[in-house]
């Protein structure tokens, strides 16, 4: 430990706010937290110079512990309390779905190995496989993407190999999406090299109209022959079911297009509801949603697609088959439509142990209780905040609802604002300024995993914030929340005109 | 049900407030159709100890690295972690956190990626690193794109071999867009980039001045693609190239079966409004305490939509932290140990193997893989299911009677005995 460092911080800590140097801040030199055997000095058949001075910090194992812990002391996560994230599905995160990943079975295996010698891990592919096929009616399932926008780019590429292999794909180049859909949406048509043609919600009640649809999808052919497909995502962002989806779903099949459904908001349905029973070709799931696989401050995450009959001979390779009592990876070799490979190797299956777990634990009518309690939970709290709050749009909701700040921008109070006072109160914000469709929208989600009562504390403090904005100096005070979390609010812009993404000494 | 706070009493209460008499009116604007009949055709909820002895009963049909005398590599490697690093990563203030969208409340996780950002850039010897990507398949799937947004240029070159895999990825990510080409050997006048990957995926060890000198003579920008990081502790920094990316996982995170591991990414300032992925910031608070954001998201989907430099919205982030804690442990003297370990005992399987009659190696330089030839005819995948049934999980079938044996710190004399003792044996029988 650098002894000018400890003496610089010395003093600042408050109560458990402990202030934590950088790494390289605290390295005096000379320490190393791992005990190695002797290195024999044999001479390197590398053929190029030795590595020099990398500038790598040296601790001992107390020093590095410490630093970690007192870090991660500074973080909200979802084992302290309440955390109605819209569209993150913050559900409870079980911890014998860490355990079963840690098996040596599991933990300690190659993706190259023998498939002898692999027969439980292609098993437990398999088994995933033909979980998320019964629940979604879809009866492909490739599990290879590694997130939610890498099985959009996987359920889009698919749509594209199958416009390629019957030759459309120079016609059909325009990807229809509603403006409430997630960014990554429009973004991954991009990469599929498609063009995106947006449609507006805000008129038609946050939900997808049938004529707005027909406008967008004749637009530049009347017969819609330019369409290669539309991306959804159902239940929406607004929180709502789009109503009219089958009706929608049939125009675009007509047209001879494929819908493409975003399944980031699986939770609502899973286990009551079967997407390919309302005319999805190809969808998506977050196993680190819907199915409780840790969100790890950001990832690692799990994307697999299920698609349709039609659509199953285009989608990525691997994908596991039986055979008999055994089980084996399906190559390009044997599916030559497929789009190809797009991840190196089966994918991120340290959590498809534990989605797996998870579903058994839960079973069909866990799954199912899941769906109800999410919509519940999420109609309980819009029916209590809706007089606090401006509800754009009429319920009931799915399994999140939507809020605006319209009442408290009356009062020079924004959802910013309104997000920040949470923060002080113990919460974590819900997701703000998404969807777009409206200013300042406040999209909760509180998952099937929070009780009444949590729920009930969570409304009373949010009326409490109403009642604060609409008080004496109701902006200046919440204008400087947060007061008592570890930081303040930070300079974004500061951050962003002088990017510094690295420590230098 | 064990993970479900509601009661039958809640519930009704619940609803009396809401003003429905049954949850299905909740679920009224979906179509009829699209219910399933009762409940789906799966298992009921169980226990855990039903639960624990499913999975446990899938698992041991796995041959397993910790129990066996084990040398396969070709961009996956079996390494050490120290006992804390887990520990550090099953905090549930790290595994059970969002994306750090509230930085007032996410400093752990933004600090230790800064950390994380500021050892990637360290290692590659470039200026900015990224958050991480999937892993290093996409990495350099991303890379490639990257140069052909700063070039405006279609094709790529590879300058050494790729990993197989790796190449797969890439040519599924190019075909998406119009005019791409991927060729092999040198770059010209519409190169987009030069990827050379080094150790390349026969272990060979490749210098970089001759790329550099033929990327600043075409415009073409140099991607380092490393898939065994550790390497990076012993041979020369790739401070010469634009892009630097590639696999994380020996430092972190166990094989698992191919993921979740960990993909980095570190390039040239001049190049940082172009990259992929999430990045890390310092900036201040309210009161003028240092502290770290998100920061450049206007290069990012939920800004930019269709105007994105990638549809990426997340990264690896607890990889990325047990990447980070994993390093801190090691050290500049320790990662250096780590390394020549590596190579140390990777001289050491060479020499043995060498012995063996009708194997050679073939590698005149190498890390801690290299590829040994066979007699003419040998089947090698055959003979790696005979490994395998003694107990041993040899390397990788390469074609023409060759196979890619990797060995690491983990390796010891014993395992090195029983693949040479099982390798005499299979050959002398074959």
């Amino acid at each position: 430990m650098n002894e000018k460092t400890m003496m610089k911080n010395a003093g600042k800590t408050k109560g458990l706010h402990y202030e934590e140097p950088l790494l390289w801040e605290y390295s005096q030199g000379g320490n190393c937290g791992v005990d190695w055997p002797q290195a024999e000095g044999r001479e390197p058949r590398t053929g190029v110079p030795e590595r020099g001075k990398i500038g790598l910090p040296s601790l001992s194992e107390p020093e590095v512990l410490r630093h970690y812990v007192r870090m991660s002391t500074w973080n909200y996560s979802i084992d302290h309390g309440f955390f109605p994230l819209g569209s993150c599905t913050m559900k409870h995160n079980p911890r014998l779905n860490e355990k079963t990943a840690r098996l040596p079975g599991f933990a300690h295996i190659h993706p190259l190995q023998p498939e002898s010698t692999v027969q439980g891990a292609l098993e437990l592919m398999y088994e995933l496989q033909s979980w998320l096929s019964e629940l979604t009616g879809l009866p492909g399932a490739c599990l290879s993407p590694s997130a939610g926008a890498h099985g959009e780019l996987a359920g889009m590429m698919t749509i594209r190999r199958a416009h390629e292999q019957q030759g459309n794909i120079a016609k059909r180049r325009v990807i229809l999406t509603p403006d409430s859909s997630h960014g990554t949406n429009p973004a991954t048509a991009v990469m599929c090299g498609f063009e995106v043609r947006s449609i507006s919600t805000s008129e038609t009640g946050g939900r997808l109209g049938v004529e707005e649809f027909k406008e967008a999808l004749y637009r530049t052919d009347p017969m819609g022959g330019d369409v290669a497909g539309m991306m959804v995502t159902n239940p929406n962002t607004c929180g709502l079911f789009e109503r009219d989806i089958q009706k929608i779903a049939d125009l675009l099949h007509e047209a001879g297009g494929y819908f493409y459904c975003d399944g980031a908001n699986f939770n609502a349905l899973v286990g009551k509801v079967r997407p390919g029973d309302f005319g999805v070709d190809v969808m998506h799931f977050n196993l680190h949603k819907t199915f409780s696989t840790p969100h790890g401050g950001g990832g690692p995450g799990s994307g697999p697609i299920c698609c349709s009959e039609e659509l199953s001979r285009y989608m990525p390779v691997p994908t596991v088959v039986k055979e008999g009592d055994s089980y084996r990876f399906e190559t390009a070799e044997e599916r030559p439509d497929t789009l190809g490979t797009l991840k190196a190797f089966a994918g991120q299956f340290g959590i498809f142990v534990r989605a797996l777990t998870y579903m058994k634990s839960m079973g069909a009518d866990g799954l199912k209780q899941v769906a109800e309690d999410a919509v519940l939970n999420a109609n309980y709290l819009l029916s209590l905040l809706k007089d606090d709050y401006h509800a754009p749009f009429e319920g009931p909701c799915m399994h999140e609802c939507l809020l605006t700040d319209k009442v408290q921008k009356e009062f020079d109070v924004k959802t910013l604002d309104i997000a920040k006072t949470l923060i002080e109160y113990g919460y974590h914000p819900m997701t703000v300024y998404f969807p777009l469709v409206l200013h300042g929208t406040m999209l909760i989600e509180p998952t099937e995993t929070e009780s009444k009562a949590e729920l009930d504390a969570f409304v009373a403090t949010m009326k409490e914030i109403a009642a604060q904005a609409a008080g004496e100096n109701g902006h200046d005070k919440l204008h400087a929340m947060p007061l008592s979390s570890p930081r303040r609010r930070l300079d974004e812009v500061k951050a962003a005109r002088n990017p510094i993404l690295k420590y230098v000494d | 049900m064990r993970y479900l706070p509601q009661t039958d009493k809640s519930r009704a209460k619940m609803m009396d407030a809401i003003g429905v008499s049954s949850v299905d009116e909740l679920f009224r604007d979906i179509p009829k159709e699209a219910f399933i009949d009762g409940l789906a055709d799966l298992s009921m909820h169980k226990g855990e100890i039903e639960v624990g002895r499913e999975m446990a009963s899938m698992a041991v049909k796995n041959m397993d690295a910790s129990s066996v005398p084990f040398f396969l590599g070709a961009g996956v490697y079996n390494h050490f972690c120290p006992a804390s690093v887990d520990y550090i990563i099953q905090r549930s203030e790290f595994l059970t956190a969002y994306t750090p969208y509230q930085p007032e409340i996410a400093q752990g996780t933004l600090q230790a990626i800064f950390e994380y950002q500021t050892y990637i850039a360290r290692l590659t010897g470039q200026e900015v690193a990224n958050a991480s990507l999937y892993d290093g398949s996409t990495a350099c799937a991303e890379a490639a794109l990257m140069a052909m947004r700063v070039t405006k240029r279609k094709k790529v070159a590879l300058g050494s071999a790729l990993n197989p895999e790796y190449r797969k990825v890439l040519e599924a990510y190019l075909h998406n867009l119009d005019n791409t080409e991927i060729i092999e050997g040198n770059p010209n006048n519409d190169t987009a980039c030069l990827i050379v990957q080094s150790p390349d995926f026969f272990g060979n060890i490749h210098k970089y001045d001759q790329y550099r000198k033929l990327c600043d003579e075409t415009g073409a920008l140099l991607i380092v693609v490393i898939t065994e990081v550790v390497s990076l502790g012993l041979l020369p920094v790739p401070d010469m190239a634009d892009i630097v990316c590639g696999e994380g996982q020996s430092i972190g995170m166990p094989m698992s079966f191919g993921g979740p591991h960990l993909g980095f990414f570190a390039c040239r300032e001049k190049f940082m409004r172009q990259m992929p992925g999430r990045l890390i910031g310092m900036t201040e608070d309210a009161d003028g305490r240092r502290g770290f954001v998100l920061t450049l998201s206007t290069r990012e989907q939920h800004i930019r939509r269709e105007k994105a430099t990638s549809n990426i919205c997340t990264n690896q982030g607890l990889c990325a932290l047990s990447f980070a804690a994993h390093m801190s442990f090691l050290g500049e003297s320790g990662f250096k140990t780590l390394a020549r370990l590596n190579h140390e005992m990777a001289c050491k399987l060479a020499d043995v193997m060498a012995e063996i009659k009708g194997v050679r190696v073939l590698n005149e330089t190498f890390f801690n893989e290299f590829v040994v030839q066979f007699p003419d005819g040998t089947d090698v995948n055959a003979l790696l299911e005979d490994l395998a049934t003694c107990g041993v999980i040899g390397g990788l079938a390469l074609e023409g009677a060759k196979m890619l044996v990797a060995a690491t710190e983990l390796t010891t004399d014993e395992d090195i005995e029983a693949l040479t003792g099982a390798l005499s044996e299979v050959l002398a029988g074959a």
